[in-house]
């Protein structure tokens, strides 16, 4: 009976403690503006050996282009990993794994730590993809490391590999209009994304993925910059039309897409958005977090 | 107190009204529309609205009333081309077209194969169908089409089960500019970037989802 009672007190304690936030920095590491296009070619499929490793590197690649179905208790919403790292991984100037596995581990002057790439998946889970992230120690996590370390195959350690991340759009003098935005989002977005920024599903799987409310990516996710999705935007979308857009017309919809409401930020300070703001969002990048747009608090969050 | 007389009157009345404004999608699919020159669907796409893959004629059963709609009023209009569609979907009115939309879209259509993107493609047809070719931009078509090429929403059809003489026929049509009545020319740069034999591999590799390796 006591016994029966500890353990539904640890039970509801457990549920009520968040998940600790695996890396709290998700602040901007600089991406230069594109300088020389990206030459690194990871290694084909028919490269792969038929043994152990080749067999750990399809499971990483089955999680990376399929997470919201493989991994339904670590994913919280709609997104896989393929969504912002286009072409499995593989794609320059979209944040390829070949690009970010050699840069770690990573140190951090911002919270003075060195963080791992197991803790740099961890943040994608917490933030991108609103979850819980898998253990460092997984079979996940190893599927998925193991995946970027064989596309990193023969890369140079430590070195900034033309390509990697999203090449940053410098803001345009006229800064960003979300009237405009709307205007780029219906015309060019909206065929696939939805006009409310919904997404599209076949039966219950995402095809095209939400890029606000419950099922995106929330508050402290890069995304959420208005720089980082403009950047992310010109050089990726529409699919298949890169740098179609100007980069006015990139950071105007960027801008639009971030003004919506998303899922809290998971390091919510004391319940407050302000403290938040304060804490992680006042100097990262151009982000609308905590402020203020028509008499509306931005950064409320849509609940889970 | 109405003599029954006038009441038969009225309600024969209101029958025959009712026949003249609201459209028999059914009717229309197999026995054509009001204008003669409304030929019935059956006709060319089959008892069951799957299409005749001999003569490359589409499956119409299970697609998007919309997107059909948008085709028929295209065929109209001119902006999409077609000897055959032009005239029959000039004979057919808005009403007449939302009616056998609405009919096409209910109809059974085969299942799909649940092809997913885990797998790793090693064949070239089934890379392009599932991961496209990112060195010329392309996406892959399962990207657009939906899983096993099942079709998502009002916008993109699906490619399943349809006859491969017709999935060449319209990418062909893209590639040389005779079709165009694409969303934001999407399949119009898609379509260009591919090669003639990744064209007809494509095409038959959605046309009998047999063939799809999948392994869920």
């Amino acid at each position: 009976m006591n016994l029966m009672i500890f353990g539904a007190l640890s039970l509801a304690l457990g549920s009520a403690q968040a998940a600790p936030i695996a890396m709290d920095d998700q602040s901007q590491l600089q991406v230069p503006a594109v300088g020389s296009a990206p030459t690194f070619a990871p290694p084909a499929e028919s490269e792969l050996p038929d043994n152990a490793f080749g067999k750990m590197v399809r499971e990483g690649h089955a999680l990376f282009v399929d997470t919201r179905r493989l991994m339904p208790d670590k994913v919280g919403n709609g997104l896989n990993c393929s969504n912002c790292h286009l072409d499995q991984g593989r794609l320059g100037n979209s944040a390829p794994l070949w690009g970010a596995y050699p840069m770690y581990p990573a140190y951090r002057k911002k919270n003075d730590k060195v963080n791992t790439f197991a803790e740099r998946i961890q943040g994608c889970f917490q933030f991108s993809m609103n979850g819980t992230p898998p253990a460092a120690d997984s079979p996940q996590m190893t599927a998925l490391s193991v995946y970027a370390y064989w596309l990193a195959s023969k890369a140079p350690i430590g070195v900034e590999a033309p390509g990697r991340g999203y090449p940053e759009v410098p803001q345009p003098a006229q800064g960003y209009d979300f009237k405009r935005g709307e205007q780029v989002y219906q015309q060019q977005c909206a065929i696939c994304h939805g006009a409310e920024g919904q997404g599209q599903k076949v039966a219950q799987d995402y095809v095209m993925p939400p890029l606000w409310g419950k099922d995106s990516y929330n508050w402290g996710a890069g995304m959420h910059r208005i720089n980082t999705a403009a950047s992310f935007i010109k050089y990726n979308m529409p699919l298949g039309k890169p740098g179609s857009l100007s980069d006015q017309q990139a950071w105007d919809v960027a801008a639009f897409i971030n003004r919506h409401e998303r899922p809290q930020d998971p390091r919510l300070v004391d319940g407050s958005v302000e403290k938040t703001r304060l804490k992680y969002h006042a100097n990262d990048g151009v982000n609308l977090y905590g402020q203020k747009l028509d008499g509306v608090l931005i950064g409320q969050g849509t609940g889970k | 107190m109405i003599p029954l007389d006038r009441i038969l009157i009225s309600s024969l009345l209101l029958c025959s009204a009712g026949a003249v404004h609201a459209a028999d999608g059914q009717k229309i699919f197999s026995q054509g529309g009001q204008n003669p020159a409304a030929m019935a669907c059956l006709g060319c796409h089959g008892a069951d609205g799957k299409g005749m893959a001999a003569a490359g004629f589409p499956r119409l059963a299970g697609l998007p009333a919309a997107y059909l709609s948008k085709q028929l009023h295209d065929f109209r209009d001119g902006s999409r081309k077609n000897p055959i569609m032009e005239p029959l979907a000039k004979a057919l009115s808005d009403e007449e077209i939302q009616a056998v939309t609405a009919t096409l879209a209910a109809m059974p259509a085969e299942p799909v194969a649940d092809t997913r993107r885990q797998q790793m493609a090693t064949d070239a047809t089934e890379k392009l169908a599932l991961y496209g070719d990112w060195s010329r931009q392309l996406p892959g078509c399962v990207q657009c089409h939906g899983p096993g090429g099942a079709g998502v929403g009002d916008h993109f059809p699906p490619l399943a089960h349809q006859p491969a003489a017709y999935l060449v026929a319209q990418l062909n049509a893209w590639r040389d500019g005779s079709r165009h009545n694409d969303p934001n020319q999407l399949m119009a740069g898609v379509a260009k970037a591919m090669s003639d034999e990744e064209i007809k591999a494509l095409a038959n590799y959605f046309a009998s989802p047999a063939s799809q390796g999948g392994k869920p």
